[in-house]
Formats: C-alpha cells, structure tokens, sequence
C-alpha cells in the first residue's frame, strides 16, 4: 500500500514537472520556434543550396581549326547537359578565363586533330580543369570521357562499323540508380537538423537553470534527481518530435526523397537519436557551470561534429583510422547510417542494428553521466 | 580616448580568460578540430571495400582485377562465389562495390568478342559512388589499351590527355583545409563577440557602461578589438599548421592572405556584435549565433560548389562573408593569386563589416530595456 502511494505520488509529480516545463515553454516562444521554424528554414535552405550535382559547368572550347570532324565533336558538348561550352579563339584566352574563374575547364583541339585523327597514334584532346576544387575536377574529367566516348561511338556507328572496344564496362548503381546527391544528403540533413534541435535546446534551457538556481530550488522538492531529469527530457522530446515528423514529410513530398524503409522503424530510430541528442544537451548543461560555457560547448561540439565527422558528406571510410575511431563518439554517425540506409536502401537490419546498439550505449553514458553530475554539483 | 579603450580592452580580455573554463573552451577545442577535420573532410577515396565474383577462370579476368588490386582506391575485402551472395555484402555495408566478371571473359576477350564487366555500387552516398565508378572506369580504359596493344586490336582514334591545374594529384585535401582556416576563425570571432554585450545586459552591467565616460564609438572598438585580436592569433595558428603540418602549398603573398583574414574578422566580429546587441539575454545571443554560423558554413562552398545551387540560394550567399573569404583562401593558397584580383571579394567583406558594425554601434543606445 505505502509502495503504491509513493508510486501514484511519483507519477504525479512527474506529471507536475512536465507541465511546469511546458508551460514554460509555450510562454517562451523561442523554444517552440526552434523546434518547429528551424527545421523548415534549415531544410528549405540546405536541401536547395547543398548539391553535389554540377550541371551546366562553365567550360571553355578552343578549336584551333574548325572543320567536320571538330564540329561532330563540339556537337556532343553542346547537348551535354553538364556542359555549358563558349568559343574561345585560342588557348592564351582560355587559360586567362579558367585563371579568372570564368570557367573550369578547357577544351582543346589542335590544329591537326584531323590529321592525327586519321593516324595510328590517334588525335589528343587536351583537357585542362581547375584542380582546386579536386571533386568537381573529378566529376568533369568523368563527364568529359563519358561525352568523348558517346561521340566515338556515333562516328563509328556513321562509318558504318561498331565501336570495337574490348572491355565495355557496365554499371549498375543500386538504390539510387541516377546518382541523385540531394537523395543522400536530405536524409543526412535530418540527422544534423534533429542534433541541432536536441543538443542545443537542452544545454541552453538547463544551464540557465543551473545558473539562476532555480534547478537547486527544484532538487530540494520531494523530486528524486532522476524525475527532474526526465521531467526535463519529456517536453523537450516531445517538441524534438514534432521537428522531425516537419521534417521527414519536407524530405518525402517536398524534395522527393524515397522512403524505401518503413515509417516506424525511421521513427522508433529517430525517438533514440533524440533521447542521445537530448541526454548530451543535458551533460553539457550539468558540466559546464554558466550559460557563456554551455552555450560554447554545444556550438563547438553538436554542430560541426555532426556536419563533418558523421557521413553525411564525407565518407567516414576514406578517412585515417584514428580519425575513424573518434568519429565513433559522434552520436549523429550512427544515425546518418540509419537514415541513409532506411530512406534509400529499405529495412536493413544489418545495417540498422548495429548503429542502434551504438546509440543506446552513447545515450546511457550521457544519461548516466548527467545523473551523477547533477548530484556532484550539489554537494 | 586611448586610455579608456585601452581599460576597456583589458577588461573584456579579463572577463574572457580569467575563467579556466572558457580559457579552455576557446584555446583547446579549435586545435582539435583542426587535426580531425583536416583529416576527416576529404572527397579521395581511399581503401574503399570491394568484393570480385569472377566467374571466368581465364588469365585476361585475372590481369584485369590485378589492376583492382593495385589500386590505392579500393581494397579487396570479400570473394563472391553466387550471385545470392551480392546483395547482403552491399546492403549490410560491407563493400561499396562488386566487380563481377561473366563466365567467357577471357574467352570471347581472346576471340575479339566484346565482353562486359559489371560494376554494381551502393548509391547510398552519391558522391562516393560517382568517384568510385570513375576510377574503375579509368582502369577499364587502361586495360583495353593495352589489350588493343598487345593484340593488334583497333586504338580509338583519339584519346583524352587531361592536366589539373593548382592541383595536380587532385588532392582534395587542399581544397577542404583552407576552408577549414575560415570554419574555425569564425567560430572562434562568434564565440567571443556573440555573448560579450548580452551577457552585460543580461545582468545589466551594460547599463552601467553605458553612464561612464566611454562613447558608443569606443565601447565599439572596446568590444571588436578582443574578438579581432583572438581571432587573428587563432586564423595564424591554423594557417602555419595547414602549411607546415598538412602541406598544402601558400603560393600567393603573406599580405593577401592577412588583408583577406583582416576584411573577414571584421565582417565576423561585426555581425557578432550585431546579433549580440540584439540579444536581451545569453540565449538570445547564442541561438542568434548559431542561426547565423550554421548557414553561413553550409552555403559558403565550402563542401558543395556554389554552382550547384539554385540561383536564388546563389543570391543569397552574397550576404555571406564566408564565401568571399572561402574563395580569397583557396585563390591564395593554391593559386597564388595577386591583390588585384581579389579586391572584388575584399570589398564586399569590408562593407558587410561596416555594416554590421555601425548596426551595433547604433542598437548599444537604441536598444534599452
């Protein structure tokens, strides 16, 4: 019987806490616009601006002696959707161009392409990028070999013989068959967006508590430290919530991304990564001792952390192994691997599993790291 | 007029380093991110898992998946033995790619057929796979030279010779670490000047200075000189580690580069401050400064060009003081490109600088509550 009470009387002032917190919140209009405007604006703005496919390239052509052959050629950039060629009359012109910016490649046919053409060692085309942007060097010289080898395949094909290439290689890209860079990138988008609205809210909201002292008034209550931590967690989860379910339909209907996956386990993941993104906020809070402190923290560690270490846009497998082990530390890791796999691949389990696992382990050592924190600071 | 700057200067740098907490909080975590990120941001691939199911026992299949072997590209980690078994390895992220060879490679190679050799890759990151199909798609066309030229076969007609200027080995290393300079000078210039006036008016110390002697103008130079000096020791340090650690070539003048630091610490520290004059409390201060940096990284081209975005997002990166200097860093660093050249991205930074500072400026007495 006396269990029960305590039981009911736990409950209860649980459910005080929340709804102290949310009203707090609704009368401070900030948090909600954080959690809902944020989301929208961050994901209007980043799922336009963030692209990794260049189309309509700026790229220089220089003929040096136009004739038949040349303009088959220039032909095959002109209807490239990559490309956008200008004329430049000689190669000096050109090169002061791609100096300048102006464009970011050069084409060059010498005056004896046709000639050379017609002789065993075959004609050269210069090609000439900026390397300064190595990634887009790279994907113009594969466009350039790709619009090259469609045009030798047309002359072949107007002299009335087949193209005789011994190996012809044949790719088949799954899960995203058109190499479409915003169906990786949006769903990475989501991860960094829910870090944000987690991570942040939670150390800026706590560490004022802790600074003004309201939360020691809070700890003298009958509430055990664990109740005020959830009390604080549960509002805040909720609202992390209603950010992710804006910004999963954006991802779905607004900028098409497929959900091959299942709604509830993208859900049950994301409910997860919050409570991890929730419980760093909170450590961040306990630790550092000011708003000034907690405010750095969390803008050093959520944001750049997610945007660089985690696989939204670099590979984490290209990177150096101790640079790879850290990245283990990134709670948003494991659920770009979640959410990548999820939106474009489908239920992988495992896949999914795993990075579960990781999150579950991230989250009770920030939790449980919190809890012991809170009481230190007490003392 | 020296003097009181001078005290208030002092002041500011004591209210910032005299806590050990934010001490570290400034100094320690900008050195780590630079080590990690300057390893992690890179587009090479490198040791990219792969799995071959090589059905052809010929001695031509075997030549050509050596050049696999030898790739720095890719690491061979998985033999596949059915075509049941391709699908787990890819799904589960074991492999990026497999390379099947059909049954009568070597065979119909040999007897001048055309044969074809499929690559299946994981689209999940678009990026990766696009680079990975382009190495493999380079080694197919060194193989079928050199067929072509051991078997008396056709060479093509003509063939494409391609140079990469400021970057010959494409290393995109060199592109990310001088973008990695601006990321942290910013963050660093926010970190300092966002709160420095909030955190007066949240506990009204600003109220007080505002009554001393100290004009608007030179509580303004008071509270942009530490955020600038901070800020110019921190983008020092990082760019004698991108030269000296990570190697990436400084071909323009000393002067270009710290004209373009200067011009970007100004507009930095100005928008800082703007948002900080804003803010009635830290929190303010901190979300506004968040809400400005987040943007301003994500649409600078530091990741993703500019190009690529729609011409309404282009417009709006304009207003960003990162994109100028993004671009006076990479033409610096690897281009060596002359003054000249670059004062059509100083300016802008200089006016946004102006701007934001005399916003602040004007908001310390018009903003009181």
């Amino acid at each position: 019987m006396s269990t029960d009470t305590r039981r009911g009387g736990s409950r209860m002032r649980l459910r005080g806490l929340v709804r102290k917190e949310f009203l707090q919140i609704v009368r401070d209009p900030s948090s909600i616009a954080i959690a809902f405007l944020m989301p929208i604006f961050l994901l209007l703005l980043f799922g336009y601006g963030v692209s990794l496919d260049s189309e309509h390239i700026p790229m220089a052509l220089v003929v040096e002696q136009p004739n038949a052959d040349t303009a088959s050629f220039t032909a095959a950039f002109k209807q490239s959707r990559y490309f956008n060629p200008v004329a430049y009359a000689d190669t000096r012109e050109a090169e002061q161009a791609l100096m300048a910016g102006r464009v970011n490649a050069i084409v060059v046919l010498r005056q004896d392409f046709s000639r050379q053409l017609r002789q065993a060692d075959g004609a050269p085309i210069q090609l000439i990028v900026n390397g300064v942007d190595a990634n887009t060097a790279r994907i113009i010289s594969g466009y350039v070999e790709g619009a090259w080898e469609k045009w030798l395949e047309h002359a072949a094909l107007q002299r009335g013989q087949k193209l005789d290439v011994p190996v012809q290689m044949e790719q088949r890209v799954w899960f995203n068959s058109e190499l479409r860079s915003r169906n990786f990138l949006v769903p990475g988008l989501v991860a960094i967006i829910m870090t944000l609205i987690g991570a942040l809210l939670t150390a800026m909201v706590m560490s004022r508590e802790w600074e003004r002292g309201t939360m020691e008034a809070l700890l003298v209550t009958p509430l055990s430290m664990s109740e005020v931590i959830l009390g604080k967690l549960i509002p805040y989860f909720i609202l992390g919530m209603g950010g992710l379910v804006l910004a999963v339909s954006m991802a779905l209907f607004l900028f098409e991304v497929p959900l091959r996956g299942s709604l509830w386990v993208l859900f049950a993941t994301s409910a997860l990564f919050l409570a991890t993104a929730l419980g760093m906020g909170l450590l961040i809070s306990t630790v550092a001792r000011s708003q000034f402190v907690a405010g750095l923290v969390a803008l050093i560690a959520t944001f750049l952390p997610a945007f660089l270490l985690s696989g939204f846009i670099f590979d984490i497998g290209s990177m150096p192994g101790v640079v790879q082990a850290i990245t283990h530390l990134i709670a948003a890791r494991y659920y770009v691997a979640i959410l990548q796999t999820v939106f474009l691949a489908g239920n992988v389990w495992s896949v999914i599993l795993p990075n579960v696992l990781g999150l579950a382990v991230l989250a009770s050592v920030f939790l449980g790291l919190t809890w012991r924190n809170a009481r230190k600071r007490l003392e | 007029m020296l003097g009181r700057i001078f005290a208030l200067v002092v002041k500011e740098f004591l209210t910032l380093l005299k806590d050990k907490r934010s001490r570290l909080v400034l100094i320690v975590p900008p050195l780590i991110q630079l080590m990690v990120f300057g390893y992690a941001a890179t587009f090479d691939l490198k040791n990219v898992p792969f799995a071959v199911y090589n059905e052809d026992r010929g001695f031509a299949s075997r030549e050509l998946l050596a050049a696999f072997d030898g790739s720095p590209s890719f690491t061979r980690v998985a033999q596949v033995t059915h075509e049941s078994e391709i699908a787990p390895l890819i799904d589960a992220k074991q492999v990026l790619m497999v390379v099947h060879v059909g049954p009568n490679f070597s065979a119909d190679l040999l007897s001048g057929r055309p044969v074809a050799l499929q690559v299946i890759v994981d689209g999940r990151n678009s990026n990766t796979a696009m680079l990975a199909i382009n190495d493999v798609s380079v080694m197919v066309d060194r193989f079928n030279r050199e067929w072509a030229a051991s078997h008396d076969g056709n060479l093509p007609p003509s063939h494409v010779e391609t140079r990469a200027w400021f970057n010959p080995n494409l290393e995109s290393r060199w592109f990310f670490l001088p973008g990695i300079v601006g990321i942290l000078t910013l963050l660093v210039t926010m970190l300092v000047t966002a709160l420095s006036v909030a955190r007066e008016r949240e506990q009204g110390t600003f109220d007080q200075l505002l009554v001393t002697p100290l004009r608007p103008v030179e509580i303004l130079i008071g509270k942009t000189l530490p955020g600038f000096l901070i800020g110019l020791a921190e983008a020092s340090v990082i760019t004698l580690a991108a030269v000296f650690w990570f190697k990436v070539p400084l071909l323009g003048s000393l002067l270009t580069l710290y004209t373009g630091i200067v011009l970007f610490l100004l507009s930095g520290v100005g928008v800082g401050l703007m948002i900080s004059s804003f803010a009635v409390t830290q929190q303010q201060g901190l979300l506004g400064a968040f809400i400005f940096m987040v943007p301003s990284i994500i649409l600078s081209g530091f990741a993703t060009p500019i190009r690529n975005m729609p011409v309404l997002v282009q417009d709006i990166t304009l207003l960003n003081p990162m994109r100028y200097f993004l671009l006076v860093l990479r033409g610096v660093f690897l281009e060596g490109l002359p003054f000249h050249l670059l004062i059509q991205h100083f300016w802008p930074m200089a006016l946004i600088g102006a701007v934001a500072l005399s916003v602040a400026g004007w908001l310390f007495r018009h903003r009181m509550y």
